[in-house]
């Protein structure tokens, strides 16, 4: 057991815990080629074994200490908060993460699992580029050879973590098939996978794709939680009232609410609802979309009647994918999570108030949580306490936020 | 009783020779010349011939039949058309008709409508390459009520005990995957494979078909004096895809066809 599960609380038996086969309810499971079902079940045990021993746990814990600097801070963000003239913020900091954002969490853990099953080879898929820098950085760390799939699209507009992940020795490929982004760098991410699977580790970069990995990303991502969960209760003596994250695929939210999942605690997920829900163009599968199997698992996506998946919009290239984790769908489906949307324009708004209230860029896909917590908190009271995940840092946004403005 | 593919790869055995199965984009490059390729390719000896779905997504597929699925999707492509133009095909081909899809168009019409659907069309069995047995209960059940033959994958990398539980759920033939890839890899023949797959042939107990990579008629040949059949996918559709015009392509993929069903006979 790692040090920051220590304090944990213990979830009930059934709280959270996909069956065997790793089914989150109806949610999840194995929908991939069989060239892959083989390699599923060793990184299963393999995840299993890893997770129970101290060694890997050790190794684990020191590099979140001293190469990510974790514990991240919480802080409450006051001038904001008064600004809003409501409840009291506190933003828990995966921005202050090294690489800037909370996919090094999994990023770390994955590739320990990696070198222990023995893989000399890690690819990834990336959307906005932060999974793909986590994953360049852990591998440069352990010394493994590192490919990483990227839309084209998204190559564009997030240039500059290519250039990162460039700098820190791994190859970018770009995926130029389909919507050209997430979506399509995943597929070619899985077909790469099924062709060198004997000695290469996929790092999924979020709480999707087929069994273990909704499980394994959530469980290196609920350090965040954890952390918040202690933090919170040490500063103001209780529990928050309500915690928020945007969902994408889900992997820093699920990180966040897992914690919190048996406290009376609100918890929201944030989609990105791009230009506005009636447009369609948008990529909250949660709040717009129906169940169906993409990328090996069962899950609420965006598609056609048919069954053709359809191309997701959003602002936030880390959100623009078109499908969300296996456990979200099944907490939307229990109602213990509220999911909502808010679009790109409220988004961006909330990216440059926090920057001018507290000094602090926010990267787009965090910004989506901040803009609900913007039209949330003014209506609670002074002594209510808002905990929001600050996913990650907006220094790879400034650019595309810069045109953005340029065009108004 | 054996089912009408598995008749189909026993008479070819019967005559000494692995049975050919090509695999046919449907709706690609348009309805029509799809359903006049898989007539051709029944004249040119397949006995039995695969249907593709196009997809949005096939993560399963390789650069090729990616392309022809984007190709058809754009001309309008959908599920129920595909199954329409089967039922076209089964009125006027006498070999069996088989469909491959990913799940999610079937999750979305309905595992039973879906098994009704291809029935009513003709079709003799389904291969669904993102559906393990593990979660395949519902299909199977769809399709048992429908008499369809569940047409299930093992690879180079499939486990005996594992094996058997594939086995346990196939009709029609089990699907052998001779390498670790997408369709259309490069597959090399060695002697290696052909042991593994030998091996699995004794111990299956339906016929046992090899796909996957298969571009030549000289390793349609070496698969098969192994296997019980050799479907041939990418390569057909990659002489349509490369061909000047859809006619040209149309000829290049028959002609390829008939060389690899003449080396079958040898």
């Amino acid at each position: 057991m790692p040090q920051w599960l220590d304090s944990s609380p213990k979830p009930s038996s059934d709280h959270g815990e996909p069956d065997p086969q790793g089914h989150f309810g109806p949610y999840g499971g194995r929908f991939v080629p069989e060239t892959l079902m083989p390699a599923l079940d060793e990184l299963s045990r393999a995840f299993d074994q890893a997770r129970d021993d101290p060694g890997f746990n050790q190794e684990l814990d020191d590099l979140l200490v001293n190469y990510v600097g974790r514990e991240t801070p919480l802080y409450e963000a006051t001038r904001w908060s008064r600004s809003l003239g409501g409840a009291r913020i506190f933003l828990k900091r995966e921005d202050l993460t090294h690489t800037g954002a909370h996919k090094i969490n999994n990023t770390l853990g994955q590739v320990l699992l990696a070198r222990r099953m023995g893989k000399t080879r890690i690819i990834a898929e990336t959307g906005a580029g932060q999974h793909g820098v986590a994953t360049a950085t852990a591998a440069a760390l352990m010394g493994l050879e590192c490919l990483v799939y990227m839309g084209t699209r998204d190559m564009e507009r997030q240039a500059l973590n290519v250039t990162r992940m460039q700098m820190l020795g791994a190859e970018v490929a770009p995926v130029s098939s389909g919507s050209r982004s997430l979506k399509d760098a995943v597929n070619q991410a899985i077909r790469d996978w099924v062709a060198g699977v004997a000695h290469t580790h996929y790092i999924i970069g979020s709480v999707i794709g087929p069994h273990p990995y909704p499980l394994m990303v959530r469980h290196f991502q609920s350090v965040i939680g954890v952390e918040a969960r202690r933090q919170v209760l040490n500063r103001v003596g209780r529990l928050p009232d309500t915690v928020v994250a945007c969902v994408g695929a889900g992997s820093n939210a699920m990180g966040m609410f897992h914690a919190f999942r048996d406290d009376p605690v609100e918890l929201i997920g944030v989609e990105a609802g791009g230009l506005g829900m009636a447009t369609g163009q948008h990529a909250a599968s949660l709040c717009g979309g129906s169940p169906g199997v993409l990328h090996g698992a069962h899950l609420y996506l965006l598609q056609e009647p048919d069954g053709q998946i359809r191309e997701a919009h959003s602002i936030a290239a880390g959100l623009d994918y078109p499908g969300v984790g296996p456990e979200h769908s099944q907490l939307k489906d229990s109602g213990r999570v509220t999911y909502t949307t808010v679009t790109d324009d409220q988004a961006l708004d909330a990216f440059m108030e926090l920057a001018r209230t507290e000094g602090i860029i926010p990267a787009l896909e965090s910004a989506h949580a901040l803009a609900h917590v913007r039209r949330l908190a003014r209506d609670m009271p002074g002594d209510a306490v808002v905990l929001v995940c600050l996913s990650g840092r907006g220094d790879k946004d400034v650019s595309q936020v810069q045109a953005i403005l340029e065009e108004r | 009783m054996a089912s009408k593919i598995s008749r189909a790869l026993s008479r070819a055995q019967e005559s000494n020779r692995a049975a050919f199965i090509p695999f046919v984009t449907g709706g690609f490059p348009d309805d029509q010349r799809c359903l006049a390729l898989v007539k051709q390719l029944a004249a040119a000896g397949a006995d039995v011939i695969e249907i593709g779905i196009p997809f949005s997504d096939p993560l399963a597929d390789g650069p090729t039949i990616q392309a022809s699925s984007q190709r058809a999707l754009e001309a309008g492509a959908t599920p129920a058309g595909v199954l329409r133009l089967a039922a076209r095909a089964a009125g006027q081909v006498s070999a069996p008709l088989v469909i491959m899809t990913y799940y999610n168009p079937v999750l979305q019409m309905g595992a039973d409508e879906f098994a009704r659907r291809a029935a009513a069309a003709g079709v003799a069995g389904v291969i669904i390459p993102d559906l393990p047995p593990e979660e395949a209960g519902p299909w199977i059940t769809a399709a048992r009520a429908q008499d369809l033959d569940t047409i299930f994958m093992a690879t180079l990398l499939t486990g005996d005990r594992r094996l058997r539980g594939i086995l346990r759920d196939s009709r029609g033939f089990l699907y052998y995957v001779p390498l670790a890839g997408v369709t259309g890899s490069g597959l090399e023949i060695d002697t290696t494979m052909l042991k593994a797959l030998g091996q699995v042939r004794r111990t299956a107990g339906l016929p046992v078909a090899v796909g996957f990579g298969v571009a030549t008629p000289e390793q349609a040949a070496a698969l098969g004096r192994v296997a019980d059949g050799v479907i041939v996918g990418s390569a057909l559709v990659r002489e349509m895809l490369e061909a000047g015009d859809p006619d040209q392509g149309l000829a290049a993929a028959v002609s390829l066809a008939q060389r690899v069903r003449a080396v079958l006979e040898d």
